[in-house]
């Protein structure tokens, strides 16, 4: 395999920025993937591409994020993009500036991508009407995270080489997880049976307006699934408002050998990260041989490649017109 | 005929009873029951003297009931006792013989406790000392929220395994709606019942009725609005979660229609009075007579009969002694220094007979409410006399009158809201997992 289609600058994504993957279609999906593909083979090889030579990629961080910013940059340079990490949570935002002053700031430096992760929903809609560069939504608030569920819709197609029919159960912080939100959307579009199981109190309401099944318990989600994806836990939910405890959580929701025992024999086992080991998932199962967890970090690398290199090739052809 | 010479190895035999159990359909028909190995094996006409004996039995062994009624143990669904914590007012023991001398067989307890039953440890606590020192049997509820306090979930999962049948902040309501609905939906998932006091903190810091009575005493009131507006918020609650809900107990006229209303829009919901609020009223206050402060509070005749109408038409799902026992350092102050609450383990089904005696409430209904209904709301097995169940019931002289007095009741406490009231129905007997754990010392009452 070679990064041949990638020389080939053939537009891959009809739209400007990468906001969610609700807008996506099951085409440009695929494309995505196919690209993210050879750019696996790219990074194996720790080979640096000069695609992105000249072009200016700036990292927005409102909300401090060690593996995914690193996974950005890693990703932006292996393209040969100058990159640049600003943490805003410590500086100009600390001082008072607003997030549309921050876009007025970045425009006058003229970036080519800006990659944003924002607390807050709908954060990266609105900067990418501010500013003049295409915007990657690295995770807005509850909202999105669309490179997330690209890698994890790789992984798993690596691991089950299709996604009809392939049953995936996700588990645990459904409600504040822009992580599910994108799986599900992702995942349902391109023909999996997407199951969602929480505690009710972790569950958005209406949760089975968004095309799953919803079960509140492992022992009745978890029977037949192909893919196993636990969230993380944070925990401040942990202490009394939406759960009672950590033990509590492990208790019925943890996953450990028994209940991964109930999905099928060749389940995969995924998670976002950072995990909490003993809350959400035992260290068993985490490294145990049916993870795949690490596999899921080396799949960011990749995918931040083809949305970027997808991103830039519009950027050229809207030069060139 | 006294209990304690019959052969344990063999079964035991009750006739010559007049049986009564709505889920069975018997409804005063004569009969009798037949016990094996705490279990009940057999009920119904056939269980004669003659019929005992020809199986064997040993004269000690077949219990004559001189026509009395023989019921299902009660389910008394909510029992306040001091244990752990509060000793000095009851205690586990001096609660079951009050239970035990009331036809009482199972106590559902609140986690009012010191420590507050809201860690499965406590769970398994309550049930050790009970199964060590209780004469009948005791189910504990677990609290909602740790420490009672209101702000944060206990650990529903892990005190439903534990062994609480129940979740419920006790005498207190949770005040917040946000606290109240994560409860409801994160209970909802473990199937548990969600009970709660239905009091607005705000409104409801008065100490009796808000009224014209009130007014003239010169006491703070509790609006019927505290209770209205607490009620009409919960069914929201589960109207939005999905969750079991049972409202502890109503005291308002207008509580009953809404939880009618409730019914009828197909909610989970069922909700439970107190004996005191169904055979007292505001003016039993009289001059400030602190027996009569009850949490919610009595209030007028009309709300009276009203609660009696919503148990009667079976609106009201639950009747409950909300045994509350508190010393004389706690009652005998200004009225409003003093506690809430009142003793009534043991003049629960005397006291709901009246109801009967008056025509107001035929026992079926009654017995439903003090036996069946509970036990099926917290999925006991027990409030019945079919065969298979644990043998839990009683011996009730129905007409046989007596005058209540405080120091000869079995609770540790005596604060009793029945002082001297003459009641027309007796406890005889009674019997938990097949062996006696009371008999009344006066045999000579006849039917």
């Amino acid at each position: 395999m070679s990064a041949a289609s990638a020389q080939h600058g053939t537009p891959i994504l009809s739209t400007r920025h990468l906001i969610g993957v609700a807008g996506l279609s099951v085409a440009e999906i695929t494309a995505l993937l196919d690209l993210a593909e050879e750019y696996v083979e790219v990074s194996r090889q720790r080979r640096k591409l000069e695609l992105l030579k000249g072009r200016t990629q700036i990292n927005l961080f409102f909300e401090p994020s060690t593996r995914t910013q690193s996974s950005f940059e890693l990703a932006g340079k292996r393209l040969g993009a100058d990159v640049l990490n600003m943490s805003v949570g410590t500086s100009s935002v600390a001082k008072g500036e607003t997030l549309l002053d921050t876009a007025q700031t970045l425009n006058a430096m003229n970036p080519d991508l800006l990659v944003v992760r924002h607390q807050h929903s709908g954060a990266a809609e609105l900067l990418a009407q501010k500013v003049s560069c295409a915007v990657i939504n690295a995770g807005d608030g509850w909202h999105e995270h669309p490179t997330q569920a690209l890698l994890d819709a790789l992984t798993i197609r690596r691991h089950k080489g299709r996604f009809e029919h392939v049953v995936i159960a996700i588990c645990g912080d459904i409600r504040h997880s822009r992580v599910a939100r994108s799986n599900i959307l992702l995942l349902a579009r391109m023909g999996a049976q997407v199951r969602i199981i929480a505690p009710s109190t972790l569950l958005p309401p209406n949760a089975a307006r968004l095309g799953v099944e919803v079960f509140t318990s492992m022992e009745e989600g978890l029977p037949g699934a192909d893919v196993v994806m636990m969230l993380r836990l944070q925990k401040e939910r942990m202490d009394g408002a939406f759960i009672p405890s950590e033990r509590e959580y492990y208790r019925f929701w943890g996953l450990n050998e028994q209940r991964l025992a109930l999905a099928k024999e060749d389940a995969i086992v995924m998670h976002p990260g950072p995990m909490n080991r003993g809350v959400e998932i035992d260290s068993v199962v985490a490294d145990g041989p049916r993870s795949v967890i690490r596999e899921q970090v080396e799949m960011g690398v990749a995918v931040r490649m083809a949305v970027i290199d997808a991103l830039a090739r519009n950027l050229t052809r809207e030069a060139a017109a | 005929m006294s209990s304690a010479s019959h052969s344990p190895a063999l079964p035991r035999a009750f006739v010559n009873a007049r049986l009564f159990c709505p889920a069975s359909g018997l409804n005063g028909t004569p009969g009798g029951l037949l016990v094996e190995n705490g279990r009940i094996v057999a009920t119904g006409a056939d269980i004669t003297r003659e019929a005992a004996a020809s199986r064997g039995l040993p004269p000690e062994n077949i219990i004559d009931c001189n026509g009395h009624w023989l019921l299902p143990g009660l389910v008394d669904m909510r029992v306040f006792t001091g244990e752990p914590g509060f000793e000095y007012r009851e205690t586990l023991a001096t609660a079951s013989d009050a239970a035990a001398a009331g036809g009482v067989a199972t106590m559902i307890v609140m986690p009012d406790t010191d420590p507050v039953v809201d860690d499965a440890a406590i769970v398994d606590f309550i049930l050790r000392r009970a199964r060590a020192t209780a004469k009948v049997k005791v189910a504990p509820t677990a609290a909602i929220t740790r420490g009672l306090a209101g702000k944060q979930m206990s650990e529903i999962g892990l005190l439903k395994e534990a062994g609480a049948v129940a979740i419920t902040d006790g005498r207190k309501a949770v005040a917040s709606s946000r606290i109240l609905a994560r409860a409801l939906a994160y209970a909802h998932d473990f199937d548990m019942l969600l009970i709660n006091t239905v009091q607005d903190a705000e409104l409801g810091g008065g100490v009796m009725h808000a009224g014209e009575l009130s007014a003239r005493l010169g006491l703070p009131g509790i609006p019927r609005q505290a209770e209205i507006i607490a009620l009409e918020r919960d069914l929201r609650l589960v109207e939005m979660t999905g969750a079991r809900y049972h409202a502890a107990q109503l005291s308002c006229a207008e509580s009953v229609e809404i939880m009618r209303q409730a019914k009828e829009r197909g909610l989970p919901v069922t909700c439970g009075v107190s004996i005191n609020h169904l055979l007292l009223n505001e003016n039993d206050i009289g001059a400030y007579r602190t027996f009569f402060k009850l949490s919610p509070p009595l209030r007028t005749e009309e709300d009276r009969a009203a609660l009696v109408e919503g148990v009667a038409d079976g609106t009201i799902d639950v009747i409950v002694s909300a045994h509350d026992p508190q010393s004389a350092d706690t009652k005998r102050l200004p009225f409003a220094e003093a506690a809430f609450g009142a003793v009534g383990l043991e003049t629960l089904l005397p006291a709901a007979l009246s109801l009967h005696h008056a025509g107001a409430v035929p026992v079926e209904r009654l017995l439903e409410a003090l036996a069946a209904t509970p036990a099926r709301l917290l999925g006991l097995e027990a409030g019945t006399l079919k065969p298979g169940k644990p043998a839990d019931f009683c011996l009730v002289a129905p007409e046989a009158s007596w005058r209540v007095q405080a120091e000869a009741l079995h609770s540790r406490s005596h604060n009793t809201p029945f002082e001297d009231r003459v009641f027309e129905g007796r406890v005889l007997h009674t019997v938990v997992d097949g062996e006696t754990v009371f008999r009344l010392d006066r045999p000579a009452i006849s039917a």
